[in-house]
């Protein structure tokens, strides 16, 4: 079981270079990397969940009722303080990859959004349109497949699929994985595509140095009220997919107006990936925060 | 469901600090804004603490109220629900306090 998230399944880590020209292998493999370019990360290994911990006890495995009675009988319990957040493990990682982000000069966006809303799509066209000028590389992060990445590769893209299995978000670890396979160049950007979700990817720091929020017109203008944690944290919030606005019920005054409720510091850009609409902005938006590289 | 993964976190972070010790009550805060909720972290504590030192321990949770400061009028306020409007109508506020996740002590047999 995963440590950070609990989910069942085994985060697999799957490197495919822009230039690779073979199939998409998905047997499961496990990359036992725990390092960032030398980073020591002191931490246990995120397949082994605390159930599978060694730990000698001398306590037997009794049923509920007797445990409960032996408890109440024993006298001389003690009180430990610990005042420790419970994500600060993977609080801890993400300032590490953090730190190594900074020192080598890279620029690392967390990209959020429900599942379709048209991250891939974004990145895709971005890559095709800064080639040349952005070195862009891509962290994709799903349950299962590799399609998205298979895309991103096309678009001309270096490329690692993180696939989470049952777990709902990316965690620093996994990114911490995902940047050394990587091994993104001084000046570039490390573009962080978190699993489809307005949720959980919210409450888990990667390292990043902003968030971007995508908000497709065809989800509706509701969501920044029904996922206010998603919204308020975020730096850009993309409203995408505006050229569909014709055929769609989507209140864009209504939208901005409930994202200023949750998010009053965001700034706000329209987009549309397919027509390129509102690309200029995000593209000026990414290149004022492109770091210069460190000696 | 990511209440499954901070209680993870939890009982992880517990069992990394005190691994030999057999725990009997575990005291968390989860403030208003934390974006977790309570109730499923309760729901998930007995599974996930199956098989580990915390097995059988009870859980006490602490819920603390949201706190906002409006940067219109300059008061202090504790807002209704995850969206924060101050009460003179502005959404220009800092959340203060309720985001807290946190574990803060254990008891130890």
């Amino acid at each position: 079981m995963c440590a950070t998230c609990g989910c069942s399944g085994t985060a697999v880590v799957r490197l495919f270079p822009a230039d690779w020209a073979g199939h998409i292998d998905d047997r499961p493999r496990h990359e036992h990397a725990h390092r960032v370019a030398g980073h020591d990360h002191d931490h246990e290994h995120h397949d082994h969940g605390p159930g599978q911990h060694d730990h000698d006890h001398d306590r037997d495995h009794r049923n509920g009722a007797e445990r409960i009675l032996r408890l109440a009988e024993e006298p001389d319990e003690r009180t430990v303080r610990l005042e420790q957040k419970v994500l600060a493990k993977n609080d801890r990682l993400a300032e590490l990859n953090r730190d190594w982000l900074r020192q080598r000069g890279v620029l690392a966006i967390n990209l959020m959004s429900s599942p379709g809303a048209g991250k891939t799509t974004l990145l895709e066209r971005t890559a095709r349109e800064l080639a040349g000028k952005v070195s862009i590389v891509v962290i994709e992060g799903d349950q299962a497949a590799a399609l998205d990445a298979t895309r991103i590769r096309a678009a001309g893209c270096k490329v690692v699929q993180i696939n989470t299995g049952a777990g709902c978000h990316l965690d620093a670890e996994m990114v911490a994985q995902g940047l050394r396979a990587l091994d993104p160049p001084g000046g570039s950007v490390v573009m962080i595509e978190n699993v489809g979700n307005l949720v959980c990817p919210s409450l888990f720091d990667l390292g990043e140095q902003a968030r971007v929020v995508l908000a497709s017109v065809t989800e509706g203008d509701d969501k920044p009220l029904k996922y206010p944690h998603m919204f308020r944290r975020a730096d850009l919030i993309i409203v995408s997919k505006t050229d569909l606005l014709p055929y769609v019920d989507f209140d864009s005054r209504r939208h901005a107006s409930d994202v200023r409720k949750t998010s009053p510091d965001a700034l706000m850009l329209q987009v549309s990936a397919a027509t390129g609409a509102g690309m200029q902005e995000w593209y000026d938006w990414l290149r004022r925060r492109i770091l210069p590289p460190e000696d | 469901m990511h209440e499954l993964a901070i209680t993870e976190s939890v009982v992880d972070a517990v069992t990394e600090r005190l691994p030999d010790a057999r725990i009997t009550c575990v005291r968390l805060e989860i403030g208003a804004l934390s974006g977790v909720v309570a109730d499923s972290v309760r729901f998930c504590f007995d599974l996930v603490t199956e098989g580990t030192n915390l097995e059988g321990a009870r859980l006490e949770i602490t819920e603390t109220a949201g706190q906002c400061h409006c940067k219109v009028c300059s008061q202090d306020f504790e807002p209704d629900g995850p969206i924060a409007i101050c009460p003179c109508g502005s959404i220009e506020v800092k959340v203060v306090a309720g985001q807290e996740l946190k574990i803060s002590s254990v008891q130890v047999a």
